[in-house]
Order: C-alpha cells, then sequence, then structure tokens
C-alpha cells in the first residue's frame, strides 16, 4: 500500500465518522435512531470494561475459531481424499455444489432440537456452515493441480505421497486459504445468527437482550462496530498470510494476468 | 461411443454419488427410528402436501404456502434488487475515479466486515417488525459484495479498450454501457451470485429472530411445537429455494455473460 493510499483511507474514516456525528446531531435523521458516530465510538470503548459484553465477545469468538478449526480439520484432509481419485472428486463436487445453497441457518431450529449444550448447537452450525467453501476450494484446486509436474516427479520415481507432498499441497494451499478466509466470513454471521435466535450466550444473546430492554441503539451499534472489527482483523490476518506465505503463488497468479 | 450414450455417462458420472448419499439417508434414517432425524420418506410427502397440493389453477400451491412464501420472498427480492441497483450505480461512480475509491475503501471494507445479524437488533429497535425492517435489513447486509466488485470492475478496466473508445469518440452514457459495464460485468456478477446467497440467510435469520410471517416463521412454530417431521419440511423447502436461486442466478448469468466465455476462450 502507498503512502498516498494511506493517507486517503485515514481521511476517507474521518470524513464517514463526521458525516454520521453531523447527520444525528443537525437532526438530519432521528438522533435516536442513529447516535452521534461520537456516542457509538464511546460506548464501543466503554464496553471493553463491561465484563458481560467481554463474556459474550469470548463465548462468541470461542465457539468461532473452535468450529472453524474443526470444519479445516474435517474439510482439508476430506478435499484431499476425495479430490486424488479422479472419478470420485467430480463426482463430489456436484454434491456440494448441490449442498452449498441450502441455507445453514435454516438447520438452527434443528441444532437446537438436537443438541442440548448451546456450545454444541453453535459449534455444529459453524462447522456445517464453514466446511463447505473449504472443501469445494481444495476439490477444485486438486482438480486443477499441473499434470505435467506430477507426471515429472513420477517420471523421476516419486510415489504417490511424494507427489501428494510436493506438488499437489503447495498448489492447493492458497486455494485452501481462500476457502478459510470465506468460511471464516461466513462462519461469524452464522453463530452470531445462532446466539440471535437461541439465547445461549455470546455476543448475539447479549445484542438481542439489549435490543428487548426498550433499545439502546449506540449500545446495539457498537456491538456491531467491534463484531465488524474483529472480523475485519481476521481476514486482515489471513490475506496477509497469504501473501507472504504463498508469495510465490501470488507473483505467478499476477505475472499471468 | 455414440453421441447420446457420452452424455448419459457425462451425467452419471456426476449424479452417481447424489443418488447413492440420497438411499443412504433414506435407509439409515429409516435403521436408526430417531425422531430426531425422519426418513426422507416421510418428510417429502409432508412437503408436498403442506405447500404443493393446491389447485392447478393456483400453480399446485396451497394457501399456506401462499401466506409463507409471499412475505419472504417478496423481502428477499425487495432487499436484493435495491442493493443491486444501488450497489452497482454507486460502485460505477466510486470506481471511475481512483482518488475516491481509495478514500472510500477502507469504510466500504469495514462496511462488508460487519456480520449483517449484528444489525438485526438494531435494525428491529428502528423499523419495529415491518416490512420496511426486513427489506432494509437484507439490502443493506448485501450490498457489500455487489459494491465492492462494482467499484473493482470499473476501476480495472482495460486501458486498451478505454483507449480504443477514446478514438472512436464513444464518451459519455455510450461508453459506459458499451465498455465500462460489460467490461465489470464478470465481477459485478460475481458480487451478485454472493448477495443473493447471503440474502437468503439473512432472510430466514431476520425471520426466525421476527417472526410474525413467511417460511421462518414456519419452521418456528413447527420447532416451538415439536413437530419435527414438519420442522424437517421447512428445513427441506429452503433448501430447494437456495437450489432454486442459484439455479436461475446461473442460467441468467451464463445468457449475459455468453460474449465474456467465448472471449475468454478466442484469447486462450
Amino acid at each position: 500500500m502507498t503512502k498516498a493510499r494511506f493517507v486517503r483511507g485515514v481521511i476517507g474514516i474521518a470524513a464517514a465518522i463526521a458525516a454520521i456525528e453531523l447527520a444525528s446531531r443537525t437532526g438530519l435523521v432521528d438522533k435516536v435512531a442513529l447516535p452521534p458516530a461520537s456516542t457509538v465510538l464511546a460506548r464501543a470503548v466503554g464496553q471493553l470494561g463491561d465484563s458481560d459484553f467481554l463474556h459474550s465477545m469470548a463465548s462468541t469468538l470461542e465457539a468461532w475459531f473452535g468450529g472453524l478449526l474443526i470444519a479445516i480439520a474435517i474439510a482439508v484432509p476430506l478435499g484431499l481424499a476425495l479430490g486424488s481419485i479422479r472419478w470420485l472428486g467430480t463426482a463430489s463436487r456436484v454434491v456440494v455444489e448441490f449442498l452449498r445453497p441450502i441455507p445453514s441457518v435454516a438447520l438452527i431450529p434443528l441444532a437446537i432440537v438436537v443438541f442440548a449444550s448451546t456450545t454444541n448447537v453453535k459449534m455444529s452450525l459453524i462447522v456445517y456452515a464453514a466446511t463447505w467453501p473449504i472443501l469445494i476450494n481444495t476439490l477444485y484446486a486438486l482438480a486443477d493441480v499441473d499434470p505435467l509436474a506430477k507426471d515429472t516427479l513420477r517420471s523421476f520415481g516419486f510415489g504417490r505421497l511424494a507427489v501428494l507432498w510436493r506438488v499437489t499441497l503447495p498448489f492447493a494451499a492458497p486455494f485452501v486459504t481462500t476457502g478459510i478466509r470465506i468460511s471464516a466470513a461466513i462462519g461469524l454471521i452464522v453463530v452470531v445468527s445462532a446466539e440471535l435466535f437461541s439465547g445461549g450466550g455470546g455476543l448475539g444473546t447479549y445484542l438481542s437482550q439489549t435490543q428487548s430492554g426498550g433499545g439502546r441503539p449506540d449500545l446495539l451499534l457498537a456491538g456491531a462496530l467491534w463484531a465488524g472489527l474483529i472480523g475485519l482483523a481476521v481476514n486482515a490476518g489471513l490475506v496477509w498470510t497469504e501473501r507472504k506465505v504463498f508469495a510465490w503463488h501470488a507473483a505467478r497468479t499476477e505475472g499471468a494476468a | 461411443m455414440s453421441r447420446p450414450l457420452r452424455y448419459v455417462g457425462w451425467g452419471l458420472s456426476r449424479i452417481w454419488l447424489i443418488v447413492i448419499l440420497a438411499v443412504l439417508w433414506q435407509v439409515l434414517a429409516r435403521a436408526a427410528k430417531n425422531p430426531y432425524f425422519p426418513p426422507p420418506s416421510e418428510i417429502f410427502p409432508i412437503v408436498r402436501d403442506l405447500w404443493f397440493s393446491g389447485p392447478a389453477t393456483h400453480f399446485f400451491l396451497t394457501s399456506t404456502a401462499l401466506d409463507d412464501f409471499t412475505p419472504s420472498l417478496a423481502h428477499i427480492f425487495a432487499g436484493w434488487i435495491a442493493a443491486a441497483v444501488v450497489g452497482v450505480v454507486l460502485g460505477v461512480a466510486i470506481g471511475r475515479s481512483r482518488v475516491v475509491s481509495e478514500l472510500l475503501d477502507p469504510v466500504l471494507q469495514f462496511g462488508r466486515a460487519v456480520p449483517p445479524p449484528t444489525l438485526i437488533p438494531f435494525f428491529i429497535v428502528v423499523f419495529k417488525i415491518t416490512d420496511t425492517m426486513f427489506i432494509v435489513l437484507i439490502a443493506f447486509g448485501v450490498i457489500w459484495p455487489v459494491l465492492l466488485n462494482t467499484i473493482d470492475g470499473a476501476r480495472t478496466v482495460d486501458s486498451v479498450q478505454l483507449d480504443t473508445a477514446r478514438v472512436f469518440r464513444v464518451t459519455g452514457w455510450q461508453r459506459l454501457w458499451q465498455v465500462i459495464l460489460p467490461a465489470a460485468a464478470p465481477k459485478i456478477f460475481a458480487g451478485l451470485r454472493v448477495s443473493l446467497s447471503l440474502a437468503l440467510i439473512l432472510m430466514v435469520i431476520s425471520e426466525l429472530v421476527g417472526s410474525t410471517a413467511g417460511i421462518g416463521d414456519h419452521l418456528v412454530n413447527a420447532q416451538r411445537g415439536f413437530q419435527l417431521p414438519e420442522m424437517w419440511a421447512g428445513i427441506v423447502l429452503l433448501g430447494i429455494l437456495g437450489l432454486l436461486l442459484n439455479g436461475l442466478f446461473v442460467l441468467v448469468e451464463l445468457r449475459v455473460l455468453a460474449w465474456h466465455r467465448g472471449a475468454r476462450r478466442l484469447a486462450g
């Protein structure tokens, strides 16, 4: 990122905050419905001292990361196994394309009925929703591995596992990371949704309780602000990983384009 | 091998696993006799009886179907179309200026990062549980992928195309319609597809939380009444809806972007 671009970004953020502040203070929009930006920011800082809020956030993050890790542990090996066998890979891609558009939040009522513990409800939903993007990226990456590179290694006498380790995995890794990034965003949406509906603790429950007490738009927006910042940080971390760890990949795809 | 036979082979090599999994679902659910997991042979008749056994004059939809589908579909389409129109218009306007897009980039990235369900309580406080609330929530929640992809698409128009347009004195609206929008179209469509699946998620969760009507509300009632096969029917219905929306979108995209794939094939 160039310096000019960074400065412009900061100016843009400041302008957006000022615009909301002005719209609210001048009465352009209802002040209660959309509180001034400074109030929301102050509330967001204040929430850092609110143990109720911090516990909720911790519970959400725990379920989110835990579910995401389980989804990775399921989807990557499964994708590698299914994708390594050509005829199985083709058919599984169709199955995943078929199951993926089914909205995961429709399963929230089922998960609540089946699992007694709210942590299990949240985790199972995240695992379900987060598995598809990782699985499908792994499957498509494996279908695209350069056959020439694989054949070259094979002709030098490398075995199946060596080819998998030296060619297939390095090729698939950036695509898998992209899948994880998509899954992380969906996972956060699903966990907050489950908490909103089931009331089993976490950020979603904190927000719905704040709303039912007559409504505090300033606190609700401050909570959403934190969720957005955390989502942004995790996404930025994964993008950074993609750029640093897979620098060779980015260089190649940009060179090709 | 003859041509039709080859097509059959192509299809079979793709769908055999779905068929096996469906049969497995039936057999396992039947054997398990677990009330939480009824077999599909029990679920699908309920889907048909509840929603698709109406008179032919109503396209076989029952009155329950009309009650459930109308609000849900109205919310999702109104929200998604509003997001699409505003997202594309704003996106082209922002994306044509490098300075403006760099000014707004962090703000818009933040907007996309906020998980839309966290805003449901806020929108309920502001709009109460009304049609406006559902539509504004869906539109606000799904506009980001369209907006960011359109900005990206409008910014990265091939400079040769822009120069060619300049040489031929193609300017103004004509340049927008015939050069910039077609060049940005593949990215716009990718954004629209992401927002459509997100819109479905938001439609369902907002109806689960602020339930007054719709498919989500039907699902909640079935769950609260512990009518498990009917709850499964609701899940299956939403799955079918997801598949239909996705399928329709792919068909439209194939038609609208047919030239794009053709051009890419020539270039490749």
